[in-house]
Formats: structure tokens, C-alpha cells, sequence
């Protein structure tokens, strides 16, 4: 298929249709509403649903019903709604049903602002709801990347059986880019009748399912645990992605930084470059599993003398950032709240200081 | 090499919907284009501007502080960006509604009665096509055929709108050829 220019609210809802998805139910806030207004017209003509919620709570257990039936769900929000749907994200994860969620990230804490943030990093990647669970999370740095995670997101979200967030910011949502989308990647639902409740009636076998996440025998609710952990360990061996940038050259510094950030930092690196100053940098794809052994590694190099994360909160990803250097670097931090995205001359001058 | 292309104006001039064509007709002639609109709390009747990057690699930081070149619709939107558009880059004003010019000897400043131009044609709400078109003339960033493709493209819907903003393609391109 020829590219298109389009906005990138409203391809991550034609990635879910063309991933197979043609139920979502939302509510809309800004700047991630297109999503919602978009597919109000294009479900309909795909024999989809479109739902509008009374309210974020209401929807995300829509999205649990839905998923606990089998069904190919997703919503989309923004930092104060997806707050309000983390209670039934983690329902979702204890029950093990599959789910996409679309965080297009405004400033915070609170109400906040509109303009684009990462400041719910540690919601995504360290709960936001109650309980020992994970999100594979997902991070798109353009439009087309967007699409393409999306659509990886469901086939994911059932191989585990657990919900699958893609975490966007405001620009992510409200930029126009070209974008490419695969003629055919809509995947079937796998087959869910060993323990979705989809009616006796269209099952193969006899086996009654029961989804839930109330487990009051203590030894049942760890053994549900340890079932969740040991599927979090797996997406730690076999779904971690990352990029790297300009990490063949004799770098002084790395930089680690995810979606529109870290193209803010790749301009910045191209620039410092002309100047006769080699930076490298790791982008992760995934922050959930995050890609500790790459920055571990890229941190390694020989001539490497500091390492920063680059984000646009007041230091979420930097702990991790911490956790995977394992202290042989020292492990910088900056960045921005409130919508005024870092511009790369700041991050020129920061890393400067750096050398 | 990277042209970045900031369109400013008051809400209502079709700042989005230039912007837009401009980054349709670069992305069909080869380019890669990102538009980043403001999508800040703004009023209506507010100002509004919309970024068009255009390159030959792809794209880094979609955010810019100092695009190449401006098209300013009304006078706050020139007084605010003009200062910061790089030496050596264009800025097409709509003197309709600007009376005072860019104050920039480093750059192809071009005074331009869009506002006016598009009222003769028809319609005051073709002047942001207008602008495009000079624009389009001025910098040379894109082909004036193409423009005039991704124009009906655009308006394929509303086909009746078609031949007025064609016309102000051509108004636009006549008006910066004469400057």
C-alpha cells in the first residue's frame, strides 16, 4: 500500500482494525480524542463497534468483559483517564485476559495540561494499579511506528494474556507523518477456548472457564502470582526491543531516551557530531521488558564516560536507566514537564556539560 | 537538507489546512514531512501555527524553535515568529491585514494583499491557498503541477470548491513572481 499522510491518532485506530480489532470502547480526552472520533465513523463501516462510555471506569471494564469473552478490545486515553482505568488493568492482568491500551500522554500530576509528557512512565512500566503485575509496554517514537506496535500489540497481548500498553505522547498522537500499512497482518484471535468464558455453545470442548481475580486461599493467589511472574520472565527473554543511534563511533557520552525524545536527542547527536562530538544513544521500543543488558553494554564501551537519560518527566526512566549501568557510570538525568518538549540545542547544552 | 515551514494566523485562516497540503505535495514529490500543529489551549479567533518539516532523511526533533521560513496571516502571528525564521529563509506576509513588514534584512521578506487577492477570486477563505502558493513560488520547495494535484486531492469531497482554490494556486504564484 502507497503512504498516506495521516495523523497519528487516527492511524493507531486504523492499526487496530487492520490488526483485526473491531471492538473499542472509549471516552474522550485530549490529545488523543481523534482516536475516538475516527473510529466513530470506521468501525460502523467494518462492522466494528464503536462505544462512548459514560466515563474511563465504566469503559475499562467494558474492555474487561469484552476480553474475558475472547473478543479483540481496545481503548485509547490519556494520563487522568488511564488513572482511572488502572483499578480494571489490574483486574485485567490478574485474570490473565488479553487487552490493548493506548496511553497518549499529557502532562501531569493531576489534571495537568494538554501537551505532550512521558510522565507516566512509572504508572506503565511499575503498576499504576494495585498488585505484582506488568504491562508490556511499548513506546513508538512516529507515526509509523505507532501502527506498527499496535498492531504487534494484540498478537502479543494474547500470547500472554495480559494487557499491552503502547505508551505515546501528545505529539505522537497529534502529528501528521506518512505512514505504510502492511497489506495484510490482521491476525486471527488464537484460540481462546481453554479459558475464555465465550459460551458453551460455540466451544469445542466441555471444559467450563472462569475468569477471575479474587483468590482468598492464600496459596492460590501466590500460585497465581508466581503464573503471572514467570509469563513476566518471559517477555523479559523474548520481547525486549531497543535501538540503537551513532553507538558505532567512539562516544563520550550515551544517552538512553524513548519516542519523541529521542528524536529530539537523535537531531541533538547529529549536531554534536558536526562539532566533532561522538554521543551514542539506546532508544527503547519496549520499557517493559526494558532493555537492560543494551544499555549495560552501550554503557560499557571503552571511552564511555557518562550516561544520561533523557525524558520528558522529572526522572522516571533515569532508575532504570540506574538499575541497568549497575553503578559503573555515573547516570544523568534531564528533562521537562508540562508540555515544553526539550529542543535539541538544550540537549546539546546539557550534554556539553556532561564531557 | 531540511526546510522547515511554520504557518501562523489567526484560528478560522485555514493555517492547518495549508499546512497540511504542503506536507502532502512535499511527501508525494519524495520528501519526508512531518506537521506538528500547536495543539495548545487557544481560543477561538486565537493565534494558530502549524510546523511543516520537510527533509531528505528522515525526520529527528519535530519540535523547532527556528523554522526556515514563515508565512505569517496576520500581524501578532509576524511580530511573534519573524525573529526567530533563520537567515536566509522566506517569510511570505499578508499585507491585507500586516502593515508593517518583517523587519529582517537577512531574509526574502515578501508582502503579499493575500486576504485581498483570495476576496477577488471569490472567496476571502482561499487566501491560506493563496499564501501556499506564494509561497510555493518563493521558496521553490515544491512543484506548482503537484501543489495544484494535491489541491483537488484535498478537496475531493467538496469538489465545488475546486476551481476557486486552483485559481488561488495561480493568484499565489503570479503575486511572489511579480514581487
Amino acid at each position: 500500500m502507497a503512504k498516506v499522510l495521516m495523523k497519528g491518532n487516527e492511524a493507531i485506530g486504523e492499526a487496530a482494525i487492520r490488526a483485526g480489532c473491531l471492538n473499542y470502547f472509549a471516552y474522550p480526552i485530549t490529545p488523543q480524542s481523534e482516536v475516538a472520533e475516527y473510529l466513530s465513523r470506521r468501525m460502523p463501516e467494518v462492522g466494528g463497534v464503536f462505544l462512548q462510555g459514560e466515563s474511563e471506569v465504566a469503559v475499562s471494564y467494558m474492555i474487561f468483559g469484552a476480553a474475558a469473552c475472547g473478543a479483540r478490545v481496545f481503548t485509547t486515553s490519556s494520563s487522568p483517564g488511564i488513572s482511572l482505568m488502572s483499578e480494571a488493568i489490574s483486574y485485567i492482568a490478574a485474570a490473565q485476559c488479553p487487552a490493548v491500551f493506548v496511553n497518549i500522554m499529557r502532562g501531569g500530576p493531576g489534571l495537568g495540561g494538554i501537551l505532550p509528557s512521558q510522565a507516566d512512565y512509572f504508572q506503565s512500566v511499575k503498576g499504576g494499579g494495585h498488585g505484582d503485575y506488568r504491562l508490556l509496554v511499548m513506546a513508538p517514537a512516529s507515526v509509523q511506528e505507532a501502527v506498527e506496535m499496535v498492531m504487534q500489540a494484540f498478537p502479543l497481548s494474547e500470547k500472554y494474556r495480559n494487557p499491552v500498553m503502547i505508551l505515546g505522547d501528545g505529539l505522537i498522537g497529534q502529528m501528521m507523518e506518512p505512514v505504510e500499512f502492511p497489506d495484510h497482518l490482521r491476525t486471527e484471535p488464537t484460540n481462546k477456548d481453554d479459558w475464555a468464558t465465550n459460551g458453551m455453545a460455540f466451544r469445542k470442548s466441555d471444559k467450563r472457564n472462569l475468569v477471575k481475580s479474587l483468590f482468598l486461599d492464600p496459596d492460590q493467589l501466590n500460585s497465581n502470582n508466581l503464573t503471572l511472574k514467570a509469563k513476566y520472565e518471559q517477555m523479559k527473554q523474548e520481547e525486549i526491543r531497543f535501538e540503537t543511534y551513532n553507538t558505532d563511533s567512539d562516544y563520550r557520552v550515551l544517552l538512553v531516551s524513548y519516542g519523541t525524545m529521542s528524536r529530539v536527542c537523535r537531531t541533538a547527536i547529529d549536531q554534536l557530531k558536526e562539532e566533532g562530538v561522538e554521543v551514542g544513544m539506546v532508544r527503547p521500543q519496549t520499557l517493559f521488558p526494558f532493555p537492560e543488558e543494551a544499555v549495560r553494554t552501550a554503557a560499557g564501551k571503552a571511552g564511555c564516560r557518562a550516561v544520561a537519560s533523557i525524558e520528558m518527566s522529572m526522572g522516571q526512566m533515569v532508575e532504570d536507566v540506574e538499575r541497568s549501568v549497575r553503578g559503573s557510570l555515573p547516570v544523568h538525568w534531564y528533562g521537562k514537564c508540562g508540555g515544553d518538549v526539550p529542543t535539541p540545542e538544550e540537549i546539546i547544552d546539557f550534554t556539553r556539560s556532561l564531557l | 537538507m531540511q526546510s522547515e515551514v511554520m504557518f501562523a494566523g489567526f484560528g478560522g485562516q485555514g493555517i492547518l489546512l495549508s499546512a497540511k497540503i504542503l506536507a502532502q505535495t512535499a511527501m508525494t514529490s519524495g520528501f519526508e514531512v512531518a506537521w506538528i500543529p500547536s495543539y495548545g489551549p487557544e481560543m477561538r479567533g486565537g493565534t494558530a501555527y502549524c510546523t511543516v518539516v520537510i527533509s531528505d532523511r528522515p525526520i529527528g526533533s519535530p519540535i523547532i524553535r527556528n523554522p526556515l521560513h514563515l508565512v505569517a496571516m496576520n500581524r501578532p502571528s509576524l511580530e511573534k515568529f519573524a525573529p526567530v525564521v533563520k537567515p536566509g529563509g522566506v517569510i511570505i506576509i499578508n499585507s491585507s491585514l500586516i502593515p508593517i513588514g518583517a523587519g529582517r534584512e537577512d531574509v526574502d521578506a515578501v508582502s503579499i494583499p493575500v486576504t485581498d487577492i483570495a476576496k477577488e477570486l471569490g472567496s476571502v477563505r482561499s487566501a491560506n491557498i493563496v499564501a501556499l502558493a506564494a509561497f510555493a513560488a518563493r521558496s521553490k520547495l515544491v512543484d506548482r503541477e503537484l501543489l495544484k494535484e494535491c489541491v483537488k486531492a484535498e478537496f475531493s469531497k467538496k469538489e465545488k470548491l475546486i476551481p476557486l482554490n486552483l485559481k488561488a494556486v495561480d493568484a499565489g504564484f503570479q503575486a511572489a513572481q511579480k514581487n
